[in-house]
């Protein structure tokens, strides 16, 4: 016993120094590497304010698409699991379209939609909604919802209803109950929900990127400022200097945000502790339920299901034209996108494995409080950061940090990179499912005689992996789904989701005179979109399947 | 005045029947308590009279109010979880002063009622305490306070006791009914442990999947259990099988499997038709000299001292067991492998006819 304790610590140990060396450090320290470049920004003041003006979109937009978000998911998850239909199933299944599609493609369905003469814009004779902040706005509230819808979906689940029965019993018309004892007692899941779609909306860069037009946001600006050094239009100074200064903010001020967060989060009282009795009674009863559930179910549909779903339009039509037949013979631009849809495939299998190896132990060393409570609190909290940080800015900062060491191929930097973005999602998703099991299970295992790994093998792992799974599942669509960090790491390597944005662009931009049509971009989307359906498919088998317990 | 009746009441789980067309009728300031094994109906039956869960069919009335499409906040009950479940968030105060809150109340005088329910509890001094700062038993008593407090008129209380040591549990039961006559409420207390519903009910309704099987008094279910289920679930019987030999009158003359012969009162059974005798482990006496009849010869195989009693296994001739308890400081000891008569007069016996099924079956819960 005494002799193999020294292995098991120095597992740990290897997994809290992986964690350091290869997920947390080296996006914050890369971009302190090129702290000097900052200079060149400081001596052009209209370039300054530009990169200012589009941080401060960036958390603008974040601000009113979470506060949004949190305001029209909460309601649908409360339909889906306090409704008697069994089409609720079906809704919750539908919830995760938007989560589960690459944003990449979700954002030219939404321009399709929205913008495109053959959606909703033909009814006006024209763009509804032209790109710019609106269409960015609507876009980050479509990827956003699932997650709220999510996260507040599990947290109802688990939530002791004997509460709020309590509180009826007391007299509390419904509303008041789920005002004054539901939500508070829920609200570190309405925190959860409203950092993770905060976090994600300040992230997303591919799809911001093709339905922005002239606004920018940081994402976009330091996409737009790649596109001009790679054009030529800037010198690589002014280029090094704009990226490091608007990724240092934008790393900075969503780490103090989210610290703030954390810190005031649990002292903040919901508002509105008064209560109106009369008044509230009124708005309890079938009517106003009916009437909220309508809405609730509009705003799903015709905001956030029909437009992510717009594509498979254009995707349906050009089966029958020649396009289907020129991406199944692979021949043109396609010989590009089958090539980018086999690197996002394989990216994603690989950062899923490596993640699942470096990510389980710390996960046990969290869950079990290996190593103390403390420890285990603050290295939770650290594994969180590449969550919170916008991704483009952690690949910037990454490049950054490895272009100090030696030439790395760009494959391995893509590996780094998702690497980092994904391991919050691996290492929660098996911490979460070991603390639901009680330790008692374990040491009963134990003290019937099993060995420590033994006691992993033949009782933790069998009760995890429908977890694990579905976590390795996340995180293998994240990665496929990623723009950001990738856009900001490769010159060279394509994966899908970036072929997409620059068919899009080039849509967009008549003037590069490429062969891509518009078929051609709608095949695409779609082609992503049912793989993207398959993985929601397994997904759903596994975590609805038998043996879950 | 809250008297709560329900009729025909039906509900169901899927394709369970938790509760099967059941009839009750509770008085007004009684305290009753829904006694039987878990998963008998009696949480459901509870839950259902606060407006929690909806029935599929039947009629609940609470203070002659058909209440069944009434919402819980209207029903005027106020109901004791078995969790307590008082809310987390908030303070001692303002949970016994919630339901002041969202009911409107005028704020001084709930002002005052909150003080009251909490002199009442004895949790005074704990206003500001939160709920995970207390132990059980004050939890159990600030949930009943705060029940109070909304002005509850029926209290309805899940297991309510369930979750505290015994010796808390034994305290504030007898505190529970005192507060309930006191203020003159009708109390509905939901509990599967037959002691404790037989120490502080005015009356007791037994039940058993999704039926109630008997309803009275404590001494009425002891003393004339209706079915072989109640004998055996209020206090403790013996069963002996056997066949109606005789009836005269109420009289009748059984003949166990044995083949001794007793004599006990009855009424419904035939000549020939097979029956169950109950009998109670402290009626059997030990005395082995008048007695005649109703005389049953066995062996000492087991003996356990239990304080007051001594409790003997008793094999009879028949193979069949016996549980015989006597006093034990005021008679002699039997000793293991003694041999022993007892005797029991008729009717402190009682008899059914045998069940349908199989007596296994019949006292399955």
């Amino acid at each position: 016993m005494s002799a193999k304790k020294p292995i098991k610590y120095a597992m740990y140990l290897a997994a809290v120094a992986v964690f350091f060396a290869l997920i947390l450090l080296p996006p914050i320290i890369g971009i302190f590497t090129k702290l000097s470049a900052i200079q060149e920004v400081l001596d052009q003041p209209a370039l300054m304010q530009r990169a200012l003006n589009a941080v401060v979109n960036s958390f603008a937009i974040a601000l009113l698409v979470s506060a949004l978000d949190v305001a029209a998911g909460v309601p649908l998850a409360w339909l889906i699991t306090r409704g008697k239909s069994k089409w609720l199933n079906v809704l919750d299944t539908f919830a995760d379209i938007p989560f589960i599609v690459p944003t990449a493609a979700l954002g030219y369905s939404l321009l399709l939609f929205w913008n495109g003469p053959g959606g909703l814009s033909a009814l006006f004779g024209g763009s509804l909604i032209s790109t710019g902040w609106l269409l960015v706005a609507l876009l980050h509230f479509t990827f956003s919802y699932p997650i709220v819808v999510r996260v507040f979906v599990g947290a109802l689940l688990d939530y002791k209803r004997e509460y709020e029965q309590a509180s009826r019993t007391l007299g509390a018309a419904p509303l008041i109950a789920a005002r004054t004892v539901t939500f508070p007692i829920l609200k570190p899941a309405l925190i959860a929900a409203f950092i993770l779609s905060f976090a994600r909306s300040l992230s997303e860069t591919g799809a911001t990127f093709i339905v922005a037009g002239l606004f920018e946001n940081g994402p976009v600006f330091l996409q737009n400022m790649k596109n001009a050094y790679s054009s030529g239009l800037v010198s690589q100074a002014t280029y090094e200097g704009a990226t490091v200064f608007a990724s240092l903010i934008l790393i900075v001020t969503s780490l103090s945000i989210f610290a703030l967060i954390r810190i005031l989060g649990s002292r903040l009282r919901l508002p509105f502790n008064r209560v109106w009795p009369t008044m509230e009674r009124k708005f309890s009863y079938s009517k106003a339920t009916a009437a909220r559930n309508t809405v609730t179910l509009l705003v799903f549909l015709v905001i956030v299901l029909l437009p992510s779903l717009f594509v498979a339009l254009p995707a349906f039509q050009a089966l029958f034209t020649d396009t289907f037949s020129a991406a199944i013979s692979s021949s043109g631009v396609w010989v590009n996108y089958w090539q980018s849809l086999f690197i996002s495939y394989l990216l994603g299998a690989i950062v899923t494995l490596i993640g699942f190896v470096v990510g389980l132990p710390m996960a046990i060393l969290i869950a079990r409080k290996k190593f103390g409570g403390a420890i285990s609190t603050i290295l939770d909290l650290l594994i969180n950061v590449p969550l919170i940080v916008p991704s483009i800015a952690l690949g910037v900062s990454l490049k950054f940090f490895w272009q100090n060491f030696a030439f790395i191929p760009e494959f391995i930097l893509l590996i780094f990179a998702h690497l980092a973005i994904t391991y919050p999602y691996i290492v929660r998703s098996i911490s979460a499912a070991f603390e639901r099991i009680s330790i008692d299970i374990e040491d009963a295992a134990r003290t019937l005689g099993a060995k420590p790994f033994a006691v992993f093998r033949t009782i933790m792992l069998p009760l995890t992996k429908y977890s694990i799974l579905s976590g390795a599942i996340m995180v293998f669509t994240r990665s496929v789904s990623e723009t950001g960090a990738t856009l900001a790491v490769v010159t060279n390597l394509q994966t899908a989701p970036v072929v997409i944005v620059n068919w899009v662009r080039a849509l967009q931009n008549p003037a590069l005179n490429t062969n891509i049509t518009p078929s051609v971009v709608g095949l695409g989307c779609g082609i992503l979109i049912v793989f993207s359906f398959l993985i929601l498919l397994l997904l759903r088998l596994v975590t609805k399947g038998k043996g879950r317990y | 005045m809250p008297e709560v009746r329900v009729v025909n009441l039906t509900k169901k789980f899927g394709n369970i029947v938790a509760l099967d067309n059941v009839n009750l009728v509770i008085h007004d300031k009684e305290y009753f308590s829904l006694l039987g094994p878990s998963g008998c109906g009696k949480t459901t039956l509870l839950r259902l009279i606060a407006g929690l869960i909806e029935p599929d069919s039947g009629e609940i009335y609470i203070g002659g109010r058909r209440v069944d499409n009434v919402p819980p906040e209207d029903r005027e009950i106020g109901f004791v979880f078995q969790t307590f479940a008082l809310f987390p968030h908030m303070t001692v105060w303002e949970n016994v002063n919630y339901g002041p809150r969202v009911k409107n109340f005028d704020l001084k005088a709930a002002g005052t009622i909150g003080h009251e329910v909490l002199e009442l509890v004895k949790l005074h001094e704990r206003l500001n305490a939160y709920p995970n700062e207390l132990s059980g038993g004050m939890m159990q008593r600030i949930a009943v306070a705060r029940a109070l407090a909304a002005g509850a008129k029926t209290l309805l209380l899940d297991e309510p006791l369930g979750q505290l040591d015994a010796k808390v549990r034994n305290e504030i039961r007898y505190e529970m009914r005192r507060m309930a006559k006191d203020l003159n409420l009708t109390a509905i207390h939901v509990t599967h442990d037959q002691a404790e519903a037989m120490s502080i009910s005015d009356r007791i309704a037994v039940m058993k999947k999704g039926k109630i099987v008997q309803v009275g008094t404590p001494q009425e279910l002891y003393m004339k259990p209706n079915s072989l289920f109640v004998a055996y679930f209020i206090g403790e019987s013996n069963f002996l099988e056997g066949s109606v030999m005789e009836v005269k009158d109420r009289e009748l003359l059984i003949e166990l499997r044995g083949g001794d012969k007793v004599k006990v009162l009855g009424e419904g059974l035939k000549k020939g038709e097979r029956a169950v005798v109950a009998v109670r482990p402290e009626v059997f006496m030990t005395r082995q000299k008048t007695q005649s009849e109703n005389v049953l010869k066995g062996v000492v195989e087991k003996i356990s001292f239990e304080g007051t009693f001594v409790r003997y296994e008793i094999k009879l001739k028949s193979d069949d067991s016996l549980i015989v308890i006597r006093p034990s400081l005021t008679e002699n000891w039997f000793d293991v492998g003694a041999s022993i008569t007892l005797s029991f007069e008729p009717e402190k016996a009682h008899v059914f006819p045998y069940p349908e099924t199989s007596l296994a079956e019949e006292l399955s819960v």
